[in-house]
């Protein structure tokens, strides 16, 4: 097949998986064993997929917390200088919404998986998975959806019920594929 | 040239001029877009020859750079030096506590054409621009696909390449637009949040196909290599139809606030998706409900709800020139110029008002209108120095309408600032200034 023929076969979609791996493509990508791959996976999915081992509660993750996320978000989520975590509920139907961790935010999951990849600000990715549990916790906590004894790990954290879970509305309708 | 044959030459160019003035349009001194070049052309042939009759102050036989021998050649161009306020307006969202978290404004109303200079795009980062070395840089797909695979850059160049002009407009653009009190800044600081090159890089589905999408695939993570580690989740539909896998924008490599060495350009869709600095893709059978697709980039409803995954953008016009940041000069002819855009593919048509709505023009769109790239229309104007105010409204070939501020805002809660495409007015006082009126 003529490049430009490969290349509007593409643009149209009319390759398919199976048709074109073999035939016509490059075929240059390095393949990536399972544990290569485990290295660079972080995300963390609302079922809770992705989420390592490691557990904390509200109370183990007070002192990460107040080192690292304090600064901006204040010392009970109320925010300032930085974006506020906690609080805002009930406020979205309201002339002022607010939204915050609690108030706003679907999955607790999510939670985890930002302040992972994310969080703190001027150190991403410096806190150990404990740590990230116990900063997850605390936030929660100071929205009271959790209490500060609840232990969040990888099979307790996906089952946290946001007060907002059912607050969106999917603007797409992605297609199965078969 | 006597007096009586002066006067002559002005009677004909005054007769040659009113013969081809256009016909108006619209209220306002809107002028037929069809007609005015070719009469505008003659009205400027007419002053040149009436030109004739005195020497002006500033001719003269040479300018001073006429006569002397001028810079060598250079490694890079840069802009005049009397073209340096050409510049991005700077923002940050946290001021020095966050300053990676922030971004910059095209100059909209100081650029023409279609295509906005690299150096000009604008910016919305996260935590910062990395520095990333091309060398350690690698790019891994994996996820439910048969066949998990990593491309370095120097692998990816060896791809085939498509070049797409495209736009890239942020969610939040126009977010100045939303506020109670309209905001008196330039046009680029309310709109510059938009930006159109040409992206050159390897179709998306072209690498997905390499790895062999499972049946149960329907969503791709992507993630990007800066200090956010940004990740979105996009539609595997879209990936396999038209999403770039960009390495260069308007024939260089990409800039670092661009993404350097690889980016995601996802044509027409909100441009937090466009991952920059593109480090991982992940097949899966749905979103990952990342930050950003949940507490950002989320539009709230009047009733509490808010709507998910709202990505293309809506069809959007605005007038560049005259705008704020670019007066008017006196009463006489003006080209009214500005561009328009759509997420659903192309612009069928632009209207332009000069009465604050009453009546509206089609304007004149300027070479094809290509889909998910910005065009730029134009129509004729002559001001007659009283106030006005200046309107535009584009049409997307979905029918969809460029909606009034009103109306846009009636449909989202009273925070909502993501995909504002809401009509802009602009008020032309009798100075020539212009202001940003509601």
């Amino acid at each position: 097949m003529s490049t430009d023929a490969f290349l509007r076969a593409v643009a149209a979609g009319a390759l398919t998986a199976a048709g074109l791996a073999c035939a016509a493509g490059p075929d240059l990508g390095k393949p990536l064993a399972e544990a290569e791959v485990a290295l660079l996976a972080i995300s963390v999915f609302p079922d809770g997929r992705g989420l390592p081992p490691g557990r904390a509660t509200a109370v183990d993750g007070v002192d990460a917390y107040l080192r690292h996320c304090a600064l901006c978000h204040g010392t009970r989520g109320q925010g300032k200088p930085g974006p506020a975590l906690a609080g805002g509920l009930g406020s979205l139907a309201t002339k002022s919404p607010v939204r915050t961790v609690g108030s706003y935010w679907p999955y607790a999951t999510t939670l985890f998986d930002y302040i992972r990849r994310s969080m703190p600000y001027d150190a991403p990715m410096s806190l150990t998975d404990e740590e990230v549990y116990g900063v997850t916790a605390y936030v929660l906590w100071t929205n009271g959806v959790i209490g500060r004894d609840t232990v969040l790990d990888a099979t307790s954290l996906p089952g946290v019920r946001m007060p907002n879970r059912a607050g969106f509305v999917n603007a797409w309708d992605e297609p199965a594929r078969r | 040239m006597s007096d009586t044959t002066r006067a002559k030459a002005a009677r004909i160019a005054t007769r040659f001029t009113e013969s081809s003035h256009p016909r108006p349009v619209a209220g306002g001194g809107l002028l037929t877009r069809r007609a005015v070049l070719r009469g505008a052309v003659a009205a400027a042939a007419s002053v040149v020859g009436a030109a004739h009759a005195e020497v002006p102050a500033w001719a003269a036989p040479a300018d001073p750079w006429q006569k002397r021998p001028g810079r060598p050649p250079s490694r890079a161009g840069q802009p005049s030096v009397h073209a340096k306020e050409i510049e991005r307006t700077v923002y940050t969202r946290e001021g020095d506590l966050a300053p990676g978290n922030g971004g910059s404004f095209t100059p909209l109303h100081l650029l023409r054409g279609t295509i906005t200079p690299s150096a000009l795009h604008f910016e919305r980062h996260h935590n910062g621009i990395p520095d990333i070395d091309p060398d350690h840089h690698r790019l891994t797909l994996h996820g439910l696909v048969e066949r998990a695979l990593q491309f370095d850059i120097d692998t990816l160049q060896r791809y085939p390449m498509v070049s797409r002009t495209l736009f890239i407009e942020c969610s939040g653009n126009s977010f100045r637009h939303t506020v109670a009190k309209p905001a008196q800044v330039t046009c680029g600081e309310i709109h510059g949040l938009l930006s159109n090159s040409e992206w050159t890089g390897v179709p998306l589905g072209l690498l997905l196909d390499e790895a062999g999408v499972k049946p149960e695939g329907r969503w791709v993570i992507a993630e990007g290599a800066d200090a956010a580690t940004m990740a979105r989740s996009i539609p595997l539909s879209k990936c396999l139809d038209d999403v770039l896998v960009a390495l260069y924008q308007n024939g260089e490599p990409l800039r670092p606030e661009q993404g350097y060495p690889v980016r995601l350009v996802i044509p027409g869709f909100e441009g937090n998706m466009s991952v920059k600095w593109l480090r991982r893709l992940e097949v899966a059978d749905g979103p990952l409900h990342a930050r950003d697709e949940t507490s950002h980039y989320t539009d709230l409803l009047p009733d509490g709800k808010a709507l998910q995954f709202t990505f293309p953008m809506g069809v959007k016009s605005v007038i560049t020139q005259p705008s704020p940041g670019w007066d008017l000069q006196g009463p006489g002819y003006y080209d009214v110029s500005g561009l328009a855009w759509t997420g659903a593919g192309r612009v069928e048509k632009v209207e332009v008002s000069a009465d604050n709505g009453a009546t509206w023009a089609e304007a004149e769109l300027q070479g094809p209108a290509l889909p998910y790239a910005v065009v730029r229309f134009r129509i004729p104007w002559r001001w007659d120095g009283t106030p006005v105010v200046l309107a535009s409204r584009a049409t997307d070939e979905t029918g969809a309408v460029q909606p009034e501020r009103v109306d846009w805002l009636r449909r989202y809660g009273p925070t909502q600032r993501y995909h504002c495409n809401a009509i802009q007015r602009w008020a032309v006082d009798a100075e020539g200034r212009l202001a940003n009126v509601y």
